[in-house]
C-alpha cells in the first residue's frame, strides 16, 4: 500500500506563513486535486511532498516511510509541470531516457560515447528504449520521439512532459497546473485524457490547479485550500453542493454562488429579501446571516403569475448557447443575481427588463457572519428536498 | 507638408547620421585593406584608388641584397662576351630587376609572413584566446548558477561584489599582478598570458542575468530525475545557455585577442609568445623607412579569423535562440 500521509506540515518565507499545518492522508490510486485561488500555497505544499522544497515543520510519509530529508529524485515520484520543463536541447526520446538513465545507469555507464560499451550498458539501454517505446505508445507520441520540444505544439510537449514522468512508474505522479498553458478546447480534451490515463495506471494522482472545473471534473477527492489551510476535503460533489463554508462555496462553482443578505430569528427562521425560508437553524441565536443560491436554484417565472420570491431588473445577459445566465439587480437596488435560464425562457428578455425569480426549495445554504455553515435542521415534513444530489455543472 | 513628408524628412536625418557613423567606423577598415594591396609609392603619394594599379613593382630590399659586385661580373663574363664592366653589370642589374620585381598585393602578403614569424604569432593567440575562454566559462557557469538559481545567505551580497568587480580598471591592478606573476616566476610564459584573465565578473554577470530567465521549472524537473547540481550545470544550464555563451565569447575572444597592453607587460624579449598585436610591433619604422604594406596586410590577416568567427557565430546565436523552444 503506497498512500502518502502529511502530518502537520508547515512552510514559512522568512516571515511570511505560507502553510499553517496541513494533515493530508492521500489513499492510494487515489487522484487528489489541490485547488485554490493563487497564492493559497498549494503549489508549496506539492512541492514539500515532491521534496523539492523543505518544510519549515511536519512529516512526510510514502507508504511506511518518511521520507522527510529524502532527495526528491529518491522519492519515486514524478512531477509534470506547468511550463513542461522539458530540456530543450533533447530530443522526446532523450527527455524521457534522462530518468531512467539517472536511476538505472551508473556514473561511468552515462559517460557520453564510452559508456555504452561498459559492462552491463547496452542490456539495460535496451530495456530502457522499450520502456519508453511502450510509454511513447500509450500516450500517442511515438511520431514524435525523434523531435525536440521547439518544433512541438503545446499539447504534444504536454504529452512529452507525461511520458517522461510516466516512463520510470513511480508510486505517485505529482502535477502542478500542467493544463494551464493550453488553450481551452484542448483543456478539456487533456482533462479526459488525464482521467482516463489515471484510471489506466492506477496510481496516485497528485493533482495542483486554480480552476475549480478541472478539480470537479477530475478528482476522487478535493482539497480547496485558502490562506494556507485545507478549509474542505471532500468529493468533488460534496464540495460543490454541501460546502463547509462561504468561501468554498464562492470558490467552487461558476458563475459564481449568489450570496444574499439575510437575518436568522429566534425561532430559526431564516428571512431573507421580505420572504421566509421553510427550513429552520435549530439552536441558532439570532443574527445577520448570508443566504448562498447557486444560479441554477434560481429560475424565471411569468411575470403575471404573481409566483417567485424575487424581482429584479435585467442588468446584462450571458449567453452561452445552451443557457443563458441573467444578472439581475433585485429589488434592494444593490444586490445582483445571476439566474440561469435556458434560451426559451429567456428569449425576448432584454436589458432594463423587469424579471420574477422563484428558488429551488431546500436548495439555499445558509452562512453565519464569520462564513461557517449553519445546517437547517433534518426534514422531516413532505417538502421534497432534493439539492443533495445536484449534478456538477 | 503633410505628415508623411515630415515622416521622411525624420527619417532622412536618422539614415544620415546612421551613414557617417558607419563611415567613422569603416574608414580606418578601408584604409588598411586598401594600403595592405598597394605598393609603396602609391601608398606614399595616395594614389591608385583602392586596389592600386597592382603594376610590377622591385623589391628594393631583394635588390639591394643581390646587387652584382666584380666577382659576378667576371662570372658573367661569358654569357656577354664583347662587352665593357659597366655594361655587363648595367645587364645584370636588369636581370635581378625583372627577378625581383613583384604585384604589390603579392609583396604585402608574402612580407607578412616572411618578415615575421605571423603563423606562430597567429597560434599563440588562438592558444591564448580559447584558453581563456574555456577557463572562463568553467568558472562562470557554476558561479552564474549559484548566484541566480541557488538560495543561500549573503547571495545578494555576494552577486555585489561581482558587480563592483566590474567597475574596477584592469589597468588599476595591472602592476600587482605583474608583480604577483614575476614573483612566482611566471613571466614570459602562456600561464601570464591566460591566468589574470580566467575569472571573468562579466562573464559570471552575462550568465547569470541569462540564466535568471531560464524557467525554475526545468531545475526541478531535472532535480525529480534525478541530476545532482554539477550535472545540472552542465547538462541542462549549458546547452540552454548556448546562446548567451556564443555572446559572451564573441566578446571575450574579441577582447584578449586584440589585446596589446596585458601581452606587452608579461611577454619582455620571447618573441615565440608573442601575441597577434605584438606581431605587428616588428612592421613599425625604422631605419629603412616604414613598411606601410606588410604591416597592413599583417593586420588584416590578425583581424580576419575574428569577422569570420563573428559571422559564423552570428547565425548559431539565431539559430541557438529559436532552438532552444523555451517560451
Amino acid at each position: 500500500m503506497v498512500g502518502i500521509a502529511l502530518n502537520g506540515i508547515q512552510k514559512s518565507f522568512g516571515e511570511t506563513r505560507v502553510l499553517n499545518s496541513i494533515d493530508l492522508q492521500i489513499e492510494e490510486g487515489e487522484f487528489l486535486t489541490l485547488v485554490g485561488p493563487s497564492g493559497c500555497g498549494k503549489s508549496t505544499l506539492l512541492r514539500i511532498i515532491s521534496g523539492l522544497e523543505a518544510q519549515s515543520a511536519g512529516s512526510v510519509t510514502i507508504g511506511d516511510r518518511p521520507v522527510d530529508g529524502v532527495r526528491a529524485s529518491d522519492r519515486d515520484l514524478a512531477m509534470v509541470f506547468q511550463s513542461y520543463a522539458l530540456y530543450p536541447h533533447l530530443t522526446v526520446r532523450e527527455n524521457m531516457m534522462t530518468p531512467l538513465r539517472m536511476r538505472d545507469l551508473g556514473f561511468w555507464q552515462r559517460l557520453p560515447l564510452i559508456g555504452r560499451f561498459l559492462p552491463g550498458a547496452s542490456g539495460k539501454l535496451e530495456g530502457m528504449r522499450k520502456q519508453v517505446n511502450e510509454t511513447a505508445e500509450v500516450l500517442k507520441i511515438e511520431a514524435l520521439l525523434e523531435r525536440k520540444p521547439g518544433q512541438l505544439s503545446g499539447g504534444q510537449r504536454q504529452r512529452a512532459a507525461l511520458g517522461r514522468a510516466m516512463v520510470r512508474r513511480p508510486v505517485a505522479f505529482l502535477m502542478d497546473e500542467p493544463l494551464s498553458n493550453l488553450d481551452a478546447a484542448l483543456r478539456v480534451h487533456m482533462r479526459a485524457e488525464l482521467t482516463e490515463l489515471h484510471r489506466r495506471l492506477n496510481t496516485t494522482f497528485i493533482y495542483v490547479t486554480h480552476d475549480q472545473a478541472e478539480a470537479l471534473t477530475m478528482s476522487t477527492r478535493v482539497a480547496v485550500m485558502m490562506d494556507g489551510d485545507i478549509l474542505q476535503l471532500d468529493t468533488p460533489t460534496n464540495v460543490y453542493s454541501d460546502p463547509a463554508n462561504l468561501r468554498v462555496a464562492s470558490f467552487v462553482g461558476s458563475p459564481k454562488i449568489n450570496v444574499l443578505d439575510g437575518r436568522l430569528d429566534r425561532d430559526g427562521v431564516v428571512t431573507v429579501m421580505n420572504h421566509r425560508l421553510q427550513r429552520r437553524v435549530p439552536g441558532a441565536t439570532p443574527q445577520a446571516v448570508k443566504v448562498g443560491l447557486r444560479p441554477e436554484h434560481l429560475r424565471l417565472v411569468p411575470e403575471i403569475s404573481g409566483l417567485g420570491e424575487y424581482v429584479g431588473t435585467v442588468r446584462h445577459l450571458e449567453h452561452l448557447g445552451s443557457d443563458v445566465y441573467l444578472h439581475v439587480v433585485l429589488s434592494d437596488g444593490t444586490t445582483t443575481a445571476i439566474v440561469r435560464s435556458d434560451p426559451d425562457h429567456a428569449m425576448g428578455i432584454g436589458h432594463g427588463d423587469t424579471v420574477r425569480i422563484a428558488e429551488t426549495r431546500g436548495a439555499a445554504m445558509i452562512f453565519d457572519a464569520a462564513g461557517d455553515r449553519l445546517p437547517f435542521e433534518p426534514v422531516s415534513e413532505s417538502a421534497p428536498v432534493s439539492s443533495k444530489t445536484q449534478e456538477v455543472a | 507638408m503633410n505628415m508623411s513628408s515630415y515622416h521622411y524628412l525624420g527619417e532622412t536625418w536618422k539614415h544620415a547620421i546612421l551613414i557617417v557613423g558607419s563611415i567613422v567606423v569603416i574608414l580606418p577598415f578601408y584604409i588598411m585593406l586598401s594600403y595592405s594591396l598597394k605598393s609603396p609609392g602609391e601608398i606614399e603619394r595616395n594614389e591608385g584608388g583602392f586596389f592600386g594599379s597592382q603594376e610590377m613593382m622591385i623589391d628594393e630590399r631583394c635588390a639591394k641584397l643581390r646587387e652584382p659586385d666584380q666577382a659576378a661580373i667576371d662570372s658573367a663574363r661569358q654569357r656577354f662576351t664583347g662587352l665593357s664592366d659597366s655594361e655587363i653589370y648595367k645587364a645584370l642589374k636588369a636581370e635581378i630587376d625583372t627577378e625581383c620585381s613583384v604585384r604589390p598585393i603579392i609583396f604585402n602578403y608574402t612580407k607578412a609572413f616572411s618578415e615575421a614569424p605571423l603563423l606562430r604569432y597567429l597560434m599563440n593567440g588562438v592558444i591564448v584566446t580559447v584558453s581563456i575562454f574555456v577557463v572562463q566559462v568553467i568558472v562562470a557557469l557554476p558561479c552564474a548558477y549559484a548566484l541566480s538559481k541557488l538560495r543561500f545567505r549573503g547571495r545578494e551580497f555576494v552577486f555585489g561584489m561581482v558587480l563592483f568587480c566590474l567597475l574596477i580598471p584592469v589597468h588599476a591592478i595591472a602592476l600587482p599582478l605583474y608583480i604577483m606573476l614575476a614573483k612566482l616566476g611566471l613571466t614570459n610564459t602562456y600561464a601570464a598570458l591566460v591566468i589574470p584573465w580566467t575569472i571573468s565578473v562579466f562573464g559570471i554577470f552575462l550568465m547569470r542575468q541569462f540564466f535568471m530567465t531560464v524557467p525554475d521549472d526545468l531545475i526541478d524537473a531535472a532535480r525529480m530525475d534525478g541530476l545532482g547540481e554539477f550535472s545540472i550545470v552542465w547538462n541542462v544550464m549549458l546547452p540552454t545557455a548556448i546562446p548567451a555563451l556564443l555572446a559572451f565569447a564573441i566578446f571575450s575572444v574579441v577582447a584578449h585577442w586584440n589585446d596589446y597592453f596585458w601581452p606587452r607587460i608579461v611577454v619582455t624579449g620571447n618573441r615565440d609568445l608573442f601575441t597577434p598585436p605584438l606581431g605587428l610591433r616588428e612592421f613599425k619604422g625604422d631605419a629603412d623607412g616604414s613598411f606601410f604594406g606588410p604591416m597592413m596586410a599583417t593586420a588584416t590577416i590578425i583581424v580576419t579569423p575574428l569577422i569570420v568567427a563573428f559571422l559564423l557565430a552570428q547565425r548559431k546565436f539565431i539559430e541557438g535562440i529559436t532552438l532552444t523552444g523555451m517560451k
